[in-house]
């Protein structure tokens, strides 16, 4: 058989995956960025032994335990504290000040997995005396993760690798002091959590979040294409606070969306960006374009183009028709 | 048959490697590029800048949801690994490293494997593991083209002796065969289209 063939069927049995997985239990992968998701199929084909796609959602449909199984796979909650220690810092220096006048501060931070990244903020809002009138909501569509977040109890070995990362990032404490360490376990100070929200949410689906004065979603957006991101680029926009911060991981960049203008660039390379006071359109989704004054007058022009060249392609096909030898 | 791209992996000794492969290559040449080269997670873009001064292609990370364009040669960012989507965009991913690397050699093999088939060329350079071997079996199966540097003469031959005892490689060759192998090929695959 040919391979083109081959790749055909294969992202034909893909697609048909993720309408299954989204009829059956909601959740939408449609609009992800496929090479991964197909990676994590092949995966759990092999750990399952199955040989063809068509099989894995034959499975999926009736044994929901192997769909939950899928869904693991499908939801990389690879995280760390004080992940690119840069960033952190930046946070710190540049977007904390400007904080210190709030009355209260509202954050929202979106795919927080398993809640490292969270905690990594808390940490750095007490140090800056800023903990105690912020709100934070941790929000992931994965349960899991969630789970895990609101416990707060990380394996020991991580915790002292992420200790140089805090160091970085312009730790000014004793990082073990936030601990209590166990055997091979380590809990978070369950202070930390006081002002802390853990719920459910899914970006590719679920609505805005409002009033924020900074949002914080790192390393999800390159798991979506770009139709999604846009989307959930329009949804943080709408949940954002004119003034209010965006704060991306260091490979993603809102420059290619269409709310690019609803933002200034405050730190590039940190992919921190401030909510300008620009007027925002939503965009529509595009099967339904928006008929502007500008796009009426084009279209009308584009008309009259076209007649003109059609009564041009009459007479022309008339002269040809009396060209001697024609009949 | 035409090639449509060209990826490359290597670790250990990996950039020196990569010069020498590419120090010929003219600034439009006609097929992208795109390499793992298993940096440090904290390289910066000084790498960059440097590759750019002795090779003629533009040398430059790729970016998420970047189009592959010719005259270029992509390298993977230091801990993302780098996939290739079917509507040949870049897309970067933080998933767990595989073969203890991110980014790894085999994620984006076996990804640009599915979207270009037989009109692909994956090679493997020098590199002190084994990542890539699985990999290059792929874009084998799917009907592209493998070449492995010459374990006897590359810098680290673990990597290369890996990719050979996976794969039933095309061609094994030294570091500086390679470009003209590689030349050859498009030469060759150019006349049989037209
Ligand atoms: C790679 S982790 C990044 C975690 C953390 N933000 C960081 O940068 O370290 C990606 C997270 O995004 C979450 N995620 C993926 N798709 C999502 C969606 N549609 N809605 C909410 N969260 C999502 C995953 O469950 C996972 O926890």
């Amino acid at each position: 058989m040919d391979y083109y063939d081959d790749n055909d069927n294969e992202n034909l049995e893909v697609m048909l995956l993720l309408e299954a997985v989204n009829a059956k239990y909601g959740y939408d992968f449609r609009s992800y960025a496929r090479a991964s998701i197909k990676r994590r199929i092949r995966h759990r084909m092999s750990v399952s032994g199955i040989k063809k796609i068509t099989e894995v959602i034959e499975r999926l449909i009736y044994d929901k335990s192997f769909f939950t199984d899928l869904l693991g796979d499908f939801s990389i909650s690879t995280t760390e504290m004080f992940r690119d220690p840069g960033f952190f810092q930046a946070l710190r220096k540049t977007v904390f000040p400007v904080l210190q006048r709030l009355p209260f501060i509202k954050i929202w931070v979106a795919g927080c997995s398993t809640g490292e990244e969270v905690y990594s903020l808390a940490i750095l809002l007490r140090e800056e005396k800023l903990y105690e009138k912020s709100m934070i909501y941790a929000t992931d569509y994965c349960n899991k993760s969630l789970t895990t977040a609101k416990e707060g109890i990380y394996n020991i070995k991580s915790i002292k690798k992420y200790a140089a990362n805090y160091i970085q990032a312009g730790g000014i404490q004793s990082f073990s002091d936030y601990f209590k360490a166990e055997a091979d376990s380590a809990a978070i100070d369950p202070s930390l959590r006081q002002n802390m929200v853990f719920s459910i949410h899914n970006l590719a689906a679920d609505g805005v979040f409002g009033e924020m004065n900074i949002i914080l979603c790192r390393n999800v957006l390159i798991y979506f294409n770009r139709e999604l991101q846009n989307k959930v680029f329009g949804l943080f926009t709408q949940s954002l606070e004119e003034g209010g911060y965006l704060c991306l991981g260091s490979k993603e960049t809102i420059r290619l969306s269409t709310y690019s203008d609803n933002y200034d660039e405050m730190l590039r390379d940190e992919k921190i960006y401030r909510r300008n006071s620009a007027p925002v359109s939503y965009s529509k989704p595009s099967a339904h374009p928006v008929a502007t004054p500008e796009f009426v007058t084009k279209g009308g022009e584009l008309i009259r183009d076209v007649k003109a060249k059609m009564e041009e392609l009459d007479y022309l096909l008339n002269s040809v028709g009396s060209l001697p030898g024609q009949s | 048959m035409k090639y449509e791209a060209i990826v490359i992996g290597t670790s250990a000794g990996g950039l020196d490697a990569v010069k020498t492969l590419c120090a010929h290559l003219p600034a439009d040449f006609s097929v992208p590029i795109a390499a793992v080269l298993h940096l440090h997670r904290n390289t910066k873009d000084d790498l960059i800048t440097l590759l750019n001064r002795e090779i003629r292609l533009t040398v430059k990370y790729a970016e998420d949801k970047e189009q592959i364009q010719k005259g270029c040669l992509f390298i993977a960012p230091p801990d993302y690994h780098l996939l290739i989507e079917d509507d040949r965009t870049f897309s970067l991913s933080v998933d767990e490293p595989v073969n203890y690397s991110r980014p790894s050699i085999d994620v984006l093999f076996e990804s640009a494997a599915d979207v270009f088939r037989e009109h692909i060329i994956g090679i493997i350079l020098t590199g002190a593991n084994k990542d890539g071997s699985l990999g290059l079996r792929r874009i084998k199966e799917r009907g592209g083209t493998t070449i492995v540097e010459n374990p006897r003469t590359a810098q680290y031959s673990e990597m290369p002796l890996a990719a050979i005892a996976e794969v039933e490689v095309d061609y094994i060759l030294d570091i500086n065969e390679i470009t003209n192998k590689v030349m050859e090929l498009l030469l060759r695959s150019k006349c049989k289209t037209s």
